[in-house]
């Protein structure tokens, strides 16, 4: 197909000032259109390349949207059974703690079916790192309710909202995280703009960069969209998520070097 | 003061329509095609000259589809 705007004379090698990653394997992510998931891993495989730790990295795909992670990411990769993956990291940091660990686990994983695993590998003080995405909804299953999913919020075991009389409240387990001895850092990111995900990076890169110190757990959860879970267009999706998700779960630092941030 | 000229080039075959690009585009540069590819989603485009490689849309598109080209030139 022909370009009309095209300017050949500047796609030179030497100008390049963004291309995706090679640590990203060269094939068609299977996320729906607009997904988190995707810019997520990218940035992951960015600060690997950067930090320069591809064949010292071991990483752990979970069960939902991401359980192909391996798929795509260009590193050491070991599936775990639903919600295990933090036991997993923690045996595999145990056998090898000179490698670089992490888990990258989704709402119903980590916050669901593994919140003991969570909570007991955040409270030992594991050396690895934890990638949370939350969307507030199983997204791979169809889009049931997730125990993140938010006071009011439709999905299709909660077709009229979340009625927190009966359901329950949602659970922020990061900041539940925070509160344990054994967690270095934890902090709350999107990726939904171009400045979000500046952060996200940046975060990733210190979590990576804390497992050097062997102090205790990283966790970066990243606040993610799910617009075929919720019913929406990408673009509208992001819009509603910084309406609804950020007030309940308002993104920045919780803990930083082993301190809780005040807020 | 020295003015950036961009380019971005957009791997159509993997562009799965999302248009959060559309949205992080300060100088709107980008569009939704008239065509489809064989995926059958439409797909970005780039619409104007105004580029001057940001990389924005570039990191926030899901599949890293987008390049960006940036040379710095002198201001006329």
């Amino acid at each position: 197909m022909e370009e009309k705007f095209a300017r050949p004379e500047i796609r030179k090698p030497e100008n390049i000032v963004y291309k995706r990653t090679d640590l990203l394997v060269d094939r068609p992510l299977s996320y729906c259109p607009g997904c988190g998931h995707g810019v997520v891993h990218r940035l992951l495989m960015e600060v690997i390349e950067e930090k320069d730790i591809v064949s010292k990295t071991i990483g752990i795909s979970p069960v939902g949207c991401s359980v192909l992670a391996y798929d795509f990411l260009d590193v050491d990769m070991q599936g775990a059974a639903h919600g295990r993956a933090p036991a997993l990291a923690t045996a595999i940091t145990r056998l090898w703690p000179d490698r670089y660990v992490f888990t990258y686990q989704g709402d119903g994983d980590l916050a669901a079916i593994g919140t003991a695993e969570t909570i007991h590998a955040c409270n030992r003080g594991e050396n690895f790192t934890i990638i949370f995405i939350n969307n507030g909804i199983y997204g791979m299953t169809g889009g049931q309710m997730a125990p993140t999913t938010l006071p009011g919020m439709r999905s299709s075991t909660s077709p009229y909202g979340r009625d927190v009389d009966i359901m329950g409240h949602p659970l922020k387990i990061t900041e539940l995280v925070a509160n344990l001895p054994g967690t270095y850092y934890v902090t709350r990111q999107s990726v939904q703009t171009p400045g979000a995900v500046r952060k996200t990076k940046k975060a990733l890169r210190k979590a990576f960069d804390n497992q050097d110190l062997n102090k205790g757990v990283s966790l970066v959860e990243v606040v993610s969209n799910c617009n075929s879970g919720w019913k929406m267009t990408p673009v509208q999706s992001n819009i509603w998520m910084e309406e609804n998700m950020f007030p309940y779960y308002p993104l920045g630092d919780i803990k930083v070097e082993g301190t809780l941030v005040e807020k | 003061m020295a003015k950036m000229i961009g380019d971005i080039v957009i791997d159509i075959e993997r562009c799965k329509g999302c248009e959060v690009c559309i949205a992080a585009c300060p100088f709107e540069v980008i569009a939704m095609s008239e065509d489809v590819n064989s995926k059958g989603y439409r797909f970005a485009t780039k619409v104007n000259d105004k580029c001057t490689g940001c990389t924005n849309c570039a990191i926030v598109c899901p599949d890293g589809v987008i390049t960006v080209y940036r040379v710095k030139v002198a201001a006329e």
